[in-house]
């Protein structure tokens, strides 16, 4: 098995965390990992992204190939559109559509949905509104996780680990709220 | 033993807590900044007495690295490449004194300049200095390299190099770790004239500097780092630096690769090993993360050899970090492309935070400023650097740490009127003073502005040298008081801000204006921090 991810959005939106949920269950389950991640001058409201690459094999490069990528993981639109050169033929995008309008030349909303409804395989879904119906705001996150939870190639109950690993030190209320916006996620893409 | 995810900075710092160091040393930079702060945040280093507090600039971290090491105990000193420029007096002759404790100076480069000035290769100053250096392709590399380096830094006494890049610095994976050693105690040179560089004393360590050089080769070609993989493909020869390894593997899943490879991650370069690669094949392709330093080697002035493929050729690009795609082209192989980005998908660059103190200050520069022509407005590198960019568009420069001062300087000397220098803290304590003695030295006539923010912003809010000394420090150099002026960047002083920077631009000599409040991103995590705590 073996997965690439690219994970997108804005400096400042925690992309790291759903990498972090993903490489902690990936490792626990044996498997190799790369994460590349963005750091500095780059994180300060613009764009970020990071390649998560898991394996039963041995992974060489930190980055994943143009055109080679299984899946890009998405906290934003416009930015799931940034890096479709990234993605293999049959790959999926899996976005949040919620804006985050830091610039005043943002594009037309119904347009970047439009152009993401273009992409073979995709799931777009509105994780901050999920998110605050769950009474959760900062749980966006893992709510676009479980929305990509069915192609990640980790099972379900080792995806959940990796949250309880991660939230671990947060206490049980973060655990369980963060899980149910995993699952929340996870029926919304079913 | 359960394998520690670590970035490649972390990596290099959990090896140098195992590897018993004494202190590590350095001024933030990107990407070398999560080294240190790995070592400041660990409970083993804090248990362990390893000393880890910032320095001013990267000279003062590489010289106090240099005198533990002169006591006898294991030293790091960590930078970004161009934080090398800076401690280059000492770097250079670090290598001519030798050490007595290990010391290791990481140079951590930023191919494609993701968060630099310039893409420098720093293996270009180690040869420059005759230092051994280490180039790890991967974070294990990087943690077991560390162990090794200190090894060979006490047995020959000489500092040693570890070279890294963005993607190794920045990159998560899994190291498994080696049994702790203890740290040295203090034990002092036993020749005590090894550090004095009196040229009489200097011309005997430079001469045991060079012949040095060849134990070095001969380590680099037997520690196991070089490695020679054969293959039955001798059309084409490859040599790889550093990560550049990585990628081309990446291009031959399960070893596939039926080329002779010569991956090389230890100087000074392995020459027996190379001459086997060349003499073997027909023609040889370099892939270096970094400046085409190998394959110009091989190439030599006239380049009447045989034929070799590299940046010098086109083959790969000249300039910029490599991934998969550019090595898989190198190699002939076919590459896809992916989806074309939407026409609508527009760029999104960095930014000041809102509520950053930055902007009210050089909103009321560009309005103090309003009257005289553009193109005053002499800068530095920093969060404020962003300034530069729509919608401010306030400053004219930044070129390096501490230019913005001895810049309008000089344009004041050549009769620039107004001439503005903007600097924050951190650089001012980094290496604007020296600057301003001149100035005052000089009398010349501009208007510094120190940026105040409490911290060192751009790399992550680390504490900054400069707190609490500002106006002591410009007093001590001569500014005269009641031209040192601290003012409050906020929306609703922004009147009063202006009339205080107007007057200043009509002062005739040196004066200091000090915007200061807090970097909100600081404030936010200090609050956050004692949420935590309680
Ligand atoms: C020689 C050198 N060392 C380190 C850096 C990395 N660096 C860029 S800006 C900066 C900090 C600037 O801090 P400050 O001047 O206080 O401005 P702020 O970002 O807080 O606004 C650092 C450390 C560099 N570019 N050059
Ligand atoms: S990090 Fe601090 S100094 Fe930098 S832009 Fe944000 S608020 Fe301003």
């Amino acid at each position: 098995m073996k997965k690439d991810i690219i994970l997108a959005g804005v400096g400042g939106q925690g992309i790291l965390s759903i990498a972090a949920c993903i490489g902690l269950a990936a490792v626990s389950a044996g498997m190799n990992l790369k994460q590349a991640e963005v750091h500095g001058m780059s994180q300060r409201g613009g764009d970020v992204q990071s390649h998560l690459r898991i394996s039963d094999d041995e992974i060489h490069s930190d980055l994943i190939p143009q055109g080679k990528a299984d899946m890009i993981i998405s906290v934003e639109p416009m930015e799931s559109l940034r890096y479709l050169p990234m993605l293999d033929s049959d790959g999926w995008v899996i976005t949040n559509i919620a804006p985050f309008v830091n610039i005043s030349n943002y594009p037309s909303v119904e347009e970047i949905i439009k152009e993401i409804e273009k992409v073979p395989n995709h799931i777009a879904i509105d994780a901050d509104k999920i998110a605050k119906e769950i009474k959760s705001v900062k749980s966006a996150n893992m709510v676009i996780l479980g929305a990509a939870s069915k192609h990640v190639g980790i099972s379900y109950e080792e995806l959940q680990n990796g949250v309880r690993m991660l939230f671990k030190k947060k206490g049980e209320d973060v655990i369980n709220a963060n899980l149910r916006a995993l699952d929340e996620g996870r029926k919304f893409a079913i | 033993m359960q394998k520690l995810l670590l970035l490649g900075d972390e990596a290099i710092a959990q090896a140098a807590i195992d590897a018993g160091i004494s202190g590590i040393y350095a001024y933030p930079g990107t990407p070398s900044t999560e080294i240190t702060e790995f070592v400041q945040h660990s409970r083993e280093a804090k248990e362990k007495g390893i000393r880890s507090a910032w320095s001013t600039n990267e000279k003062t971290a590489m010289e106090a690295a240099l005198g533990m090491s002169y006591a006898g105990k294991r030293a790091m000193v960590c930078m970004k490449h161009v934080g090398l420029n800076v401690a280059a007096d000492p770097f250079v002759n670090s290598a001519i004194t030798g050490a007595n404790g290990g010391l290791i100076i990481v140079a951590a480069d930023d191919p494609s300049m993701h968060s630099s000035q310039n893409e420098q290769d720093s293996r270009a100053f180690a040869k420059f200095a005759l230092m051994p250096v280490l180039e790890p392709s991967n974070q294990q590399e990087a943690y077991d390299m560390v162990h090794y380096g200190f090894d060979i830094s006490e047995k020959y006494k000489i500092p040693v190099m570890l070279r890294i890049t963005t993607r190794l610095a920045h990159s998560r994976a899994g190291v498994a770790k080696k049994d702790s050693k203890n740290q040295n105690e203090i034990k002092l040179p036993t020749n005590l004239r090894q550090f004095v560089l009196l040229p009489s004393i200097a011309r005997k360590q430079y001469k045991s500097l060079l012949e040095n050089q060849t134990p070095f080769e001969i380590e680099s070609e037997n520690s196991g780092f070089n490695q020679y993989i054969d293959g039955k493909n001798k059309k084409l020869g490859i040599i790889t630096t550093g990560i550049a390894y990585n990628y081309l593997m990446e291009n031959y899943p399960g070893n596939t690769l039926e080329h002779p490879l010569l991956k090389i991650t230890q100087y000074p370069v392995p020459r027996k090993l190379v001459d086997k690669l060349y003499n073997e094949c027909e023609e040889i392709l370099v892939l270096e993360e970094g400046s085409p330093m190998i394959e110009e080697l091989l190439r030599g002035l006239l380049d009447k050899g045989k034929k070799i493929f590299g940046r010098l050729d086109g083959t790969v690009p000249r300039d910029g970090e490599l991934n998969p795609v550019i090595v898989a082209k190198a190699m002939g192989l076919k590459t896809e492309e992916g989806l074309n980005i939407p026409g609508n998908v527009v760029g999104r660059p960095p930014s000041l935070c809102a509520g950053c103190p930055h902007i009210d200050s050089v909103v009321a520069l560009n309005q103090a400023l309003a009257k005289y022509a553009k193109g005053n407005v002499f800068s530095d590198i920093g969060c404020y650097t962003l300034a530069a960019l729509p919608p401010y568009e306030s400053i004219n420069s930044c070129v390096d740490m501490g230019a913005s001062i001895t810049m309008a300087k000089g344009a004041a000397d050549a009769g620039l009127k107004p001439a503005v220098a903007v600097i924050g803290d951190s650089t001012f304590t980094h290496s604007g003073i020296t600057g301003l003695l001149d100035a005052v030295n000089d009398k010349s006539n501009i208007t510094v502005v120190i940026l105040d923010n409490a911290t060192t912003g751009m790399t992550g809010g680390q504490n900054s040298s400069a707190f609490g000394h500002i106006e002591n420090i410009c007093k001590g150099l001569g500014v005269e008081e009641e031209h040192i002026i601290v003012m409050n960047p906020i929306r609703s002083k922004n009147e009063e801000n202006i009339a205080i920077i107007k007057k200043e631009l009509e002062y005739d000599g040196v004066s200091v204006l000090i915007p200061r409040r807090e970097c909100i991103q600081t404030i936010a995590r200090k609050s956050k921090e004692k949420r935590a705590g309680k």
